[in-house]
């Protein structure tokens, strides 16, 4: 996930100043663009001056039913969408991934004025892994196999593994093209149709991308996208009787409500992928500067705004003091500032909320008694700028070290043995991520095995692949994303038997 | 000699036409025209891609052969010459395998390279055979005498699908981590071969090449690949693709040569790691014979057969007759899937004769490039030759010849559709793979004796049945010894399905995920851990 690839960042057209001509700011029902029902609009702001961006068209229940009713009519039997080749859906999801690379730096630049992270990694992180997230869920459209079972009797049995049907698919603003592609990859190559709400900071992308969606000839009403808000939007599609499956990432808080809505609606399939507090382990042999550098990419990369964020650094005893004194350096040397400047590391947070959360969560670390050794404040008088920060002598019942700061804030804590790192480790309702650093085998091992989480790093962090699930334990969601695993959370299987005369093997 | 073949396929003014001619209803445009060589040797237009040349492709580089021989290849349809190609034999297959050697070496581009990149190179050169899939059809069309539109609805597609589909498999091939006894974590690496020698036929060139170059190249083995004698040139034309879609050096040599120089060169190779042949089951005993000589290399083998295709009494007999019609007839009887074994249950078996004799004698034979034509020529003189020896020895044991049985046309190697009656089991055309346009047709009555018979033979390809009776379907499906059943259709063949044989013909599965198995070595890492929790 590290921008290797700098120079190679085409120039920006516009400056910080996007002229947007391309895409509608409306609501993406049926392959067309509609106002909401309501005639409501919300306004998207550009985080790094505060400053609005333009009004997007605000769904609501009623726009939520009718983007419903078409997915269901896309849906039905002998509709296009149901009666075209696997290979074909395949070729479709190819044709958008080529559409997003062939627009990657107007995306990039989109992504950078709505969301502010530096355009660098726009166009260098998140890009490339939209592109190769939908190319990769391209090839399996034809390869989800059912199987054909040796059951007892004169039977015949095989299954097939059928599509949901419409899916209610709800992400947020920290990855915003990115975590569309992670959902649209999987449920479009196994054949469902989509409803999506895009989060209502960072509506922008989702919607240029739905004008891909359509010119790459995916039939009307197999993907509806709608900018809305989660309490109006999020939650009908939640309780929707109509909807059969709802795939959710944002805060483990949201989590639980969409849970409950499914329980006291229709049963829908339900995968969440939810909040982390995720430690990350560096023991006394690791490489010292590779430990440094990743557990300082681990927290701060994308603002903190990662739900996979290192946001739990154990160092071990007798390299503790180097190990803070060493971040707190490297930390300080972040490049803040204008994201559109290629130089900068580090943007604002997402918006005004956010902001002020992260600064009462730093707050508190201090009043807990933690020890701030840099950062703390805002960085700017103007957009969501904050400081990187960085607290030693971190303990583990403090409010830093046990709730999810979604910011650029860095606990470092001090462990002794394994057999403790490990057990304060799983010490939170979150299991999302974990790393390890150390260069002995052993140890590695057990750790890794130890951890109660979805992914675990070792000598690396945030290594993601389109081909390598990811998911979380515990409070940190339900279900897989990415790999052939992401593929069962958009099927149901069904197992047809026949029965004949006679049986052989 | 390169402009000779240059203008004999410069095809970017006049393919477009071929379609027209068959999409606009009453546009008949090439209609009297002989051959494609003769309709468009006047125009001088290039190739989509430069870098196509009748030499041998090593290295992404094209090689005259070491011996400096060369050799003719014919336009069967009209027994013409097209050009010469360069010969490979012993000493260019060593100087291809030193080739693949090195693009296989530790450390190297390809074997450095992310598998989803393995995967994109492909997916790339799919859409350059699609981008010069017209061109690519007249070559195939002019060169294997098979009618236009079909290669370029059947070959072509089939290519493309192909090798998309295995673009895709490149980042899929997955090892599992497994649950062994004691303080162990044990993991498997699904890793490439090595080098892989290939070998393929001249009935569908193109699309027998992208079979074996697609999971081949998406497990990220390099390749060493010999295409027919009879058909050479849409081969070295995938190679000019090859290397414009980027693949590195080494990665993908082709060498067009002969069976027994260049191809038992390949097959005794000891820096071949594995040898894929399709082809005659006679050849591909040789080829497992040569790999037990040589160094053990790993063998598939996609052979002959000689395929039963069951019609029962209720099933529906229009689509019966017009399936194992196409089932024989396709691809003028080249197909190892042709279903040349057709049973008849008794009480319909006048009927489905009289209508499958009907149907034969409306087939229309002519020139490759009319867009009317159902049937071009044989691939050659000898088979030309093969195919009406075999038809003798049907009429001289007493088979009822119902109608063809004789060569066509003044040129070319034609053969008019023949159809058999009143076959019996121990006949030569019932026994022997004819390879050519020749329906045989026998009478059953039970479905124990046709599960019988339908088995009672060398080869296990493919086999169908025609019927709507789901019991008798899942019986014979069951009961069949053979790669492929297809049930009320023929040759339903699709890249995501195994496709291979049963007994002679043939060893191993080609397409589908089975295919990939085929390329890939399996490795056992075991590590011994201080203490193993669930």
């Amino acid at each position: 996930m590290r921008p290797k690839l700098i120079v190679a960042v085409p120039t920006l057209r516009t400056s910080c100043h996007l002229h947007i001509i391309l895409i509608v700011f409306q609501l993406f029902i049926n392959n067309q663009w509609q106002d909401a029902q309501s005639g409501k609009t919300f306004p998207t702001i550009n985080p790094s001056t505060g400053e609005v961006i333009c009004h997007v068209a605000e769904a609501d229940k009623t726009d939520v039913d009718r983007a419903v009713k078409a997915a269901r009519a896309a849906f039905r039997l002998g509709s296009p969408w149901r009666r075209m080749d696997a290979s074909d859906r395949g070729l479709l999801l190819t044709r958008l991934a080529d559409a997003i690379e062939r627009d990657a730096g107007y995306l990039a630049e989109l992504e950078t004025l709505d969301n502010g992270k530096p355009y660098a990694i726009s166009y260098c992180v998140d890009i490339p892994n939209v592109v190769k997230c939908l190319r990769y869920y391209a090839g399996w459209a034809d390869k989800w196999e059912g199987k054909t079972i040796p059951i007892d009797g004169d039977y015949f049995c095989y299954t097939r593994h059928e599509p949901i049907g419409v899916c209610g698919q709800i992400i947020p603003w920290n990855f915003p093209l990115l975590m569309q592609a992670w959902k649209l990859g999987p449920a479009l190559a196994t054949g469902n149709t989509i409803v999506m709400k895009v989060a209502e900071q960072t509506p922008l992308t989702a919607l240029y991308v739905a004008n891909l969606i359509k010119e790459v000839g995916f039939p009307e009403g197999v993907v509806n996208i709608l900018p809305g808000m989660g309490p109006s939007a999020g939650a009908a599609i939640a309780a929707h009787m109509d909807v059969d499956k709802l795939a959710f990432t944002g805060s483990t808080e949201v989590g639980h409500l969409i849970q409950q809505a499914s329980g006291s609606s229709n049963l829908k399939k339900v995968t969440l992928e939810l909040g982390g507090k995720s430690p990350n382990i560096i023991l006394s042999d690791a490489n010292m500067e590779e430990a440094v550098e990743q557990a300082h990419f681990a927290l701060f990369f994308n603002q903190g705004q990662c739900c996979c964020a290192g946001s739990r650094t154990y160092v071990q005893a007798d390299i503790y003091d180097e190990f803070v004194e060493r971040s707190v350096e490297r930390t300080k040397n972040r490049v803040t500032g204008d994201p559109f400047d290629l130089k900068t590391e580090h943007g604002p947070q997402i918006d005004d909320e956010q902001f002020k959360k992260i600064l009462n969560y730093i707050d508190i670390g201090k009043k807990e008694g933690a020890k701030m050794l840099c950062g703390g404040k805002a960085a700017s008088d103007k957009g969501y700028f904050i400081q990187p920060t960085v607290f030693g002598d971190v303990h583990d019942q403090m409010t830093i070290a046990r709730e999810e700061i979604f910011g650029p804030v860095m606990q470092i804590m001090k462990f002794k043995t394994l057999e403790e790192v490990l057990e304060r480790a799983n010490d939170t309702k979150y299991g999302l991520a974990a790393a390890v650093f150390t260069k002995d085998i052993d140890k590695a091992h057990y750790l890794s095995s130890g951890l109660r989480a979805g992914t675990v790093w070792i000598n690396c962090y945030d290594v993601f692949g389109a081909q390598a699930p990811f998911g979380g334990f515990k409070a940190s969601g339900n279900g897989r994303e990415l790999g052939e695993y992401g593929l069962d959370n958009y099927t149901e299987v069904k197992t047809v038997t026949i029965k004949v005369p006679q049986k052989n093997s | 000699m390169l402009n000779k073949l240059e203008s004999l396929f410069s095809i970017q003014r006049s393919a477009p036409y071929l379609t027209q001619a068959l999409l606009l209803p009453g546009r008949r445009g090439l209609q009297g025209a002989h051959s494609l060589s003769q309709s468009l040797s006047a125009s001088l237009s290039p190739s989509p891609t430069k870098f196509f040349s009748p030499q041998i492709f090593i290295d992404n580089e094209w090689h005259d052969s070491v011996s400096g021989k060369v050799f003719p290849v014919y336009d069967p349809a009209t027994g013409e010459q097209i050009c010469e190609v360069q010969e490979a034999d012993k000493a260019d297959v060593d100087k291809a395998v030193q080739a693949a050697r090195r693009a296989f070496a530790l450390g190297s581009p390809w074997r450095r390279m992310d598998a989803s990149e393995r995967g994109r190179l492909l997916a790339k050169l799919a859409d350059l055979v699609e981008r010069d899939s017209v061109y690519l059809a007249t070559m195939e069309s002019l060169d294997c005498g098979k009618p236009f539109l079909t290669t370029l609805f059947v070959d072509l597609q089939g290519t493309i699908k192909t090798l998309r589909y295995f673009a895709g498999y490149a980042d899929k091939i997955h090892g599992t981590t497994i649950p062994m006894d004691g303080e162990y974590l044990t993991f498997t690496r699904h890793e490439p071969i090595g080098v892989c020698g290939q070998i393929i036929p001249w009935n569908f060139p193109l699309m027998m090449a992208a079979w074996k170059l697609g999971p081949a190249l998406a497990a990220g083995n390099a390749v060493v690949l010999k295409p027919a004698e009879q058909t050479p040139l849409t081969c070295l034309y995938l190679g000019a693709l090859v290397r414009e879609a980027g693949f590195p050096p080494g990665v993908v040599n082709i060498l067009p040569g002969f069976g027994p120089t260049a191809g038992s060169a390949i097959a005794s190779h000891m820096g071949i790691d594995k040898v894929a042949f399709t082809g005659s089951t006679e050849v591909g005993k040789l080829i497992q014979e040569a790999a037990g000589r040589s160094n053990l290399k790993r063998v598939t083998l996609e052979l002959g057969g000689k395929n039963p295709n069951i019609i029962f009494a209720d099933a529906d007999m229009d689509l019966a007759v017009e399936q194992a019609h196409q089932g024989v007839f396709f691809n003028a009887g080249q197909c190892c899937t042709a279903g040349s074994r057709i049973f008849v249950e008794e009480p319909i078996y006048e009927e489905f004769v009289r209508r499958s004799v009907e149907r034969a004698k409306r087939r229309v034979l002519g020139s490759p490039s009319d867009p009317t034509t159902e049937q071009g020529p044989q691939i050659s003189q000898e088979q030309q030759a093969r195919v009406l020896e075999l038809i003798q020895s049907g009429i001289s044991e007493g088979a009822t010849l119902e109608c063809g049985g004789k060569a066509h046309g003044l040129k070319g190697f034609y053969v008019e559709p023949t159809v058999f009656s009143n076959v019996t089991d121990d006949m030569r055309i019932a026994k022997e793979e004819i390879f050519g346009p020749v329906q045989q047709i026998m009478k059953f009555k039970t479905l124990e004796e046709v599960i019988e018979r339908a088995n009672d033979t060398d080869y296990g390809l493919a086999a169908a049945v025609f019927t709507n009776d789901i019991n008798k379907a899942m019986a014979i499906s069951t009961a069949v010894q053979a790669g492929t059943v297809w049930i009320n259709c023929y040759n339903a063949l699709s890249t995501q399905c195994p496709f291979g044989g049963y007994k002679m013909s043939g060893n191993g599965r080609e397409l589908g995920e089975c295919g990939l198995k085929e390329y890939s070595e399996v490795k056992t890492i075991t590590m011994r851990l201080l203490a193993k929790n669930s």
